[in-house]
């Protein structure tokens, strides 16, 4: 059965995103997909769905949601709050990390992301149509996501009706403990292309992040890194996201998700997979430090990463959202009366 | 495209670690057939393994001008195994001459289409018509696709049409421009900004992703044609392609023997 969510409002830069559209890089298709996968499968846990279920990606500002057929049940993965305004006018307020149902006519306003970035999951996944095996958005080739574009207002969203008790709801209260400290690479492939010092200055000073940024790649700023006698130029090879480009300038650039699929400037160190999701969460400003491991080292952290994880889903707890009939209670303790939400039938008192 | 004997044929080929998530392989530092048939070489005996059950079928291979970058998933494949393996198979998987698919693909060189064609010839000495018939008189092959979703790099530019890039890029080359720099030539899928000079359009579409089997209309070790149209032919075509009643195999001058 499906359901449809109209957007009422599209928010700033909402796109839908999954886990990356692989297979297609040999013909130059970046993979895209969600900036941070561990929380995107984090927002979809709250819901039941496959890690890598489609979700909308909120870099700023919130979109508005309406359930238009078919009840759905969002979740809210990130530093951001919602209010859900039901059909008759009854309003709730719906923190991080939260589920909210919302019945035909209810509509959800997502404010605006506090830190990095957050995931808007839908119960069963956003199903827009899958392109080249994915959903993400990539939007320099008009591909996935609604038209291959940001969510404007208008659009319609298909996807899952609801399928279980619309009255249980999930939360965790806490938001995902992720890695902290330095942003851990692997050097090269180009490193042998940097000065002896540029290397010590990679790993030993702080950069900035720029105003340079976006899905593609983020632009630092900090120490110049000097190139070696091989230059600042290399005969275009493959890149991915997390891979650390130096240009003439020196200044380094960090490549994201949506990230082209070959390169023609040296790279100096590549981020590890179990860090590359807290790149997506730099803003303008932010200060980033660089720290060398080895293969052995990243592999560990991504374990790390996933018991992390685990944990967390271990820790969704159910609950009745305030004005819902607790039956157990109802039952077990013989009160008389509730209401199941502002916006629904009163429940007449039982004698 | 034959494999010529040269020292890059017998180089030994270097490991590099992209991150945590891919290995690059690569045969040599330079833009030529010959390395280049080491990397279709490379692409080949993997392709092959692939198929034959002795190499992870989940492996990304992304052949490049000098190299090629296996993408993996570290969580569920062993890097050093697998760095192993890669080296076994680049060790002795030689050179592969290209034996892809012959385009010949209509490109329209009217002025409007080609803003950069009167000032690479008068650049290069040539007169327009002569830097024409350099555009249609030579086979390019493709060496990479990578930038956009189905840009191809191709090889083969004369070098009497060498000309660097633009010092102040494009903001905006149209979609199908076709275009060159340095030694190479290029046909841009989608609209971007560019630095590359423009000598002509096609109408055909590079990219269609209703095209699930082949998206990108160009594959690493095609050989390509620029067939020169008038600009009645080119919006006739533009329009059947628009209407989706075209074809790209109407393109293809015969598939050609490895």
């Amino acid at each position: 059965m499906s359901a449809l969510i109209e957007v009422v409002e599209g928010g700033v830069s909402v796109t839908v995103q999954d886990g990356g559209r692989r297979g297609y890089r040999s013909i130059g298709v970046p993979l895209s997909g969600a900036l941070d996968p561990a929380q995107l499968a984090a927002a979809n846990a709250l819901l039941g769905n496959a890690p890598s279920a489609a979700a909308l990606e909120v870099p700023l500002g919130g979109p508005t949601l309406k359930a238009v057929s078919g009840t759905v049940r969002v979740a809210l993965g990130g530093a951001v709050e919602g209010k859900l305004v039901g059909s008759k006018g009854s309003v709730l307020k719906v923190p991080a990390w939260h589920t909210a149902t919302l019945f035909p006519g209810d509509t959800i306003q997502i404010g605006g992301v506090a830190r990095g970035i957050a995931y808007v999951a839908v119960s069963g996944g956003v199903e827009v149509p899958l392109q080249l095996g994915s959903r993400s958005t990539y939007q320099r080739a008009a591909l996935g996501g609604v038209n291959g574009r940001a969510l404007a207002r208008g659009d319609r969203l298909p996807c899952a009706r609801l399928d279980g008790d619309p009255w249980l709801e999930f939360r965790n209260a806490e938001a995902p403990v992720r890695a902290d400290g330095p942003i851990r690479v692997i050097l090269g492939p180009q490193d042998d292309h940097f000065t002896a010092e540029a290397l010590a200055n990679f790993l030993g000073q702080p950069y900035r992040v720029s105003r340079d940024l976006d899905r593609m790649g983020m632009r630092l700023e900090g120490v110049a890194l000097t190139h070696s006698a091989l230059g600042a130029e290399i005969v275009s090879d493959g890149v991915t996201p997390g891979a650390i480009q130096v240009p003439a300038n020196g200044q380094p650039i960090v490549l994201l998700a949506d990230c082209q699929t070959s390169g023609g400037y040296p790279k100096i160190a590549t981020v590890i997979r179990a860090d590359l999701g807290r790149l997506g969460h730099l803003r303008p400003g932010a200060e980033i430090r660089f720290a060398s491991v080895t293969h052995a080292e990243a592999v560990r952290a991504l374990q790390a990463e996933a018991e992390a994880l685990a944990r967390w889903v271990g820790g969704i707890e159910s609950f009745r959202p305030p004005g819902v009939i607790d039956e157990a209670a109802l039952y077990g303790d013989n009160l008389i009366s509730g209401m199941l939400r502002g916006d629904e039938p009163f429940v007449p008192a039982i004698e | 495209m034959t494999a010529h004997s040269c020292h890059s044929i017998h180089s030994r080929p270097r490991l590099l670690p992209l991150g945590d998530s891919a290995w690059t392989v690569e045969f040599g530092d330079d833009i030529t057939p010959e390395t280049h048939a080491r990397v279709l070489g490379f692409a080949a005996a993997l392709a092959a393994a692939q198929r034959d059950g002795t190499l992870d079928r989940s492996l990304e291979c992304v052949p490049a001008f000098r190299s090629l970058t296996v993408h993996f998933d570290p969580a569920t494949l062993d890097h050093a195994a697998l760095a192993e393996r890669l080296l076994a198979i680049a060790g002795d998987s030689g050179s592969r001459r290209a034996s892809g698919a012959t385009w010949r693909i209509p490109v329209c060189f009217d002025s409007e289409f080609a803003p950069d064609l009167e000032v690479v010839a008068a650049s290069k000495w040539l007169t327009p018509e002569e830097v024409l018939r350099l555009m249609t008189g030579t086979e390019f092959t493709v060496y990479m696709l990578g930038f956009l979703p189905g840009f191809p790099y191709l090889g083969g530019l004369p070098e009497a049409l060498d000309m660097p890039r633009l010092a102040t890029p494009r903001k905006v080359v149209p979609a199908r421009s076709i275009a060159i720099a340095g030694r190479t030539c290029a046909a841009y899928p989608w609209q971007s900004p560019g630095g590359w000079r423009l000598m002509g359009r096609t109408p055909v579409p590079l990219f269609d992703p209703a095209r699930s089997e082949r998206p990108a209309l160009l594959a690493p070790g095609d050989r390509v044609f620029w067939q020169a149209i008038d600009r009645d032919t080119y919006a006739a075509l533009e329009a059947r392609c628009a209407r989706g009643d075209f074809d790209p195999a109407e393109l293809l001058a015969g598939e050609a023997t490895a």
